[in-house]
């Protein structure tokens, strides 16, 4: 599909060249190739190209069965694609574990919130911090070995619980939790591995209008701490206040991508929702208010012109590398 | 009826080998049901296992510890064989192969073409040497009223019981471990616990074989008393161990060893009942061997009563249950 008539403008500051359907990155942190998925006669997944930009919040969106559950299953491992490869921060993690690829830095959640019933919210998250020496069968017999660690990771979820407002439930069992607080379980749980990635599947669905709030602070959070954020979402509301970059999928492809502004207003998005005879523009949804995430770029822009003609844009021009995030 | 030698029968039952032997076996099903959710309806396979592994090597002269590493080796490959093609797939997988193959292994031992190792169906006697040589306890009978026992059934006892505390030491620790917390979450979610980076097919392993290896020593216990009987192993066994650790509840401690003393004080109380109502004529229409097989019928009866009216066991954690999960 062509982007001719679409109000994309063409150039971008994440992009490299024209925006538009796989449009290629100043800084991808994932670059896939290819993927294709099929389930019987049905290709589920069809991507040739697709990069992700580092740092940036994006927006993975697309009408039911689009493929962008399977994607993501795909990317993390969790799903097997017919063809394709994908990168991510310039390895290749094509046909890599579902472990391997949370240990790389990649971690998701689950549309469907897999909370660890039976055991407390404390514990879930204590599950969640990588490299414990008390994980291995021997030296977890002796708990001096991993005492301190222990402490350190039960500091840093208590931390973290706290900031999700989940800390009054910390020796609960994750199955006494209301559907919108296991939402937030998983999302900080998945945050204790300290990815550079986190990939979000619906994180919104089934959350009340009051906590959908506190998440889209914790979501902003995520990117000024320089984690890259990628989510799918159906509630274009949030789409279109907190995202930087929107993909659109529908049947398995790539039909668009761009700013969230001018995606919305893109024939093929609004093919893809709606069919071809709605002739409702999808912007209407974000006409209630300004959106704080262009706001601020905006003013951004004002302060600093000389980054406008700078090749590569980016809010953070270095995200912060691993060890400025533990300071 | 003597009510004294029907008490003082069930009463022994407390400390016996056999009594150890299936806590043991318990223990092992603790791991592999209780914490990690993997479905084992084989543990009769590990026990068998450990049988044939320490006696075959005993009788062809072996000292006893290479006996018993025997066993435990023997147990861990038999793990692998199962946990290698089936840990990947569903939970349910596991069931269907482990309750095949402890039929596998239990008519691989009947066969007439093994007779010279396995002895076919008259199984093994005669390997308890290397065992007693050791028994530090002077040749005599010590002990009171219903605990009353010569020195080797003291040594059986001893043993079998340190290795049950020892077993039930290793889960403790275990299971207040960050590993512990792995494996309970692999029976929780295990997608959720890959997305968490934890090598989730490793560690079901690892848990297969520990399980299976406290079902070999349980096998060892077993036979120090008796012969090695390949009748003995058949799925009624796992289903007797299903049954102590669902009794005393599944992801427990203690569960397991109050789980096997209950049921063998229960087993052998209504025998001496039965079998004393019979001989004093006050039960007329069964015969004593139709009085054996309806202790079992009251074990099944039991085992459905436990899992609708207590499914966490006498032990369990009754909020733990209360969640469909």
């Amino acid at each position: 599909m062509s982007n001719s008539e679409s109000a994309v403008v063409s150039g971008h500051p994440l992009v490299k060249g024209e925006v538009g359907p796989g449009c290629a990155k100043v800084d991808p942190i994932v670059v896939a190739d290819h993927v294709t998925r099929q389930f019987g006669g049905l290709k589920a997944v069809d991507v040739d190209h697709l990069e992700i930009p580092r740092g940036q919040i994006t927006a993975l969106i697309g009408p039911n069965g689009a493929g962008k559950t399977t994607m993501f299953n795909l990317l993390t491992g969790f799903d097997k694609p017919n063809t394709g490869t994908w990168e991510f921060d310039g390895k290749s993690l094509a046909g890599v574990p579902a472990f391997k690829v949370a240990r790389a830095g990649m971690v998701r959640t689950f549309q469907l919130t897999k909370s660890l019933g039976r055991l407390s919210v404390l514990q879930n998250m204590l599950l969640g911090a990588t490299g414990q020496k008390g994980e291995k069968l021997i030296a977890s017999l002796f708990k001096p070995i991993w005492r301190k660690q222990e402490e350190e990771n039960t500091a840093r979820a208590d931390d973290l619980l706290a900031r999700f407002k989940l800390d009054a439930k910390r020796e609960d069992y994750a199955a006494s939790l209301s559907g919108g607080q296991r939402k937030l379980l998983e999302m900080a749980r998945a945050l204790m591995s300290k990815p550079e990635l986190i990939m979000l599947d619906e994180p919104m669905a089934g959350v009340n209008p009051a906590l959908t709030q506190s998440l889209l602070g914790h979501i902003k959070n995520l990117k000024s701490d320089g984690t890259t954020v990628l989510f799918v979402e159906h509630d274009m509301h949030m789409v279109t206040h907190i995202s930087d970059w929107v993909v659109v999928m529908a049947e398995g492809r790539v039909v668009a991508e761009g700013p969230p502004e001018s995606v919305m207003k893109d024939p093929a998005v609004i093919d893809a929702y709606l069919g071809a005879h709605h002739d409702e523009d999808l912007g209407d949804l974000m006409e209630d208010g300004p959106n704080p995430v262009l706001e601020a770029e905006r003013k951004a822009r004002e302060a600093h012109p000389e980054i406008e003609e700078s090749p590569g844009w980016a809010e953070n021009p270095t995200p912060p590398t691993a060890e400025e995030k533990q300071a | 009826m003597d009510w004294g030698n029907i008490f003082g029968n069930a009463v022994g039952e407390i400390i016996s080998p056999t009594t150890a032997a299936y806590a043991l076996a318990a223990i092992g099903l603790g791991i592999h049901f209780g914490y990690t959710g993997l479905l084992n309806f084989g543990q009769a396979a590990f026990l068998l296992i450990g049988a044939y592994a320490f006696a075959i090597p005993t009788l062809a002269g072996a000292p006893l510890i290479v006996a018993i590493l025997c066993a435990i080796a023997c147990s861990v490959i038999f793990a692998f064989i199962l946990g290698i093609p089936t840990l990947r797939l569903r939970a349910d997988y596991l069931a269907i192969v482990t309750i095949a193959a402890a039929e596998v292994v239990r008519y691989i031992v009947t066969t007439t073409g093994l007779t010279d190792f396995t002895g076919a169906a008259n199984g093994l006697s005669g390997f308890k040497g290397t065992f007693a040589a050791i028994n530090p306890i002077p040749e005599g009978r010590y002990g009171f009223g219903p605990f009353s026992y010569n020195e080797y059934d003291w040594w059986v006892r001893i043993v079998g019981w340190s290795l049950v505390v020892l077993a039930s030491l290793l889960v403790w620790l275990l299971m207040r471990s960050p590993w512990g917390r792995v494996v309970k979450g692999i029976r929780e979610d295990e997608d959720a616990v890959r997305s968490l980076g934890k090598n989730v097919y490793s560690y079901k392993m690892q848990a297969l074989i520990l399980g299976g290896g406290l079902g070999s020593i349980a096998g060892i216990v077993f036979i120090l008393p008796r012969a090695v009987q390949p009748a003995n192993y058949t799925t009624g066994l796992t289903f007797f161990i299903w049954t102590i650790m669902l009794l005393g509840g599944a992801a427990t401690i203690f569960g397991p060893i109050v789980g096997s003393m209950i049921f063998w004080v229960v087993l052998s109380l209504t025998q001496g009942v039965l079998y004393g109502a019979i001989e004093s004529g006050a039960l007329s229409f069964i015969s004593t061997t139709q009085a054996g097989q309806i202790r079992f019928i009251l074990v099944g009866v039991a085992l459905m009563l436990l899992v609708i009216f207590r499914p966490q066991g006498i032990f369990g954690n009754k909020k733990e249950l209360s969640f469909s999960v």
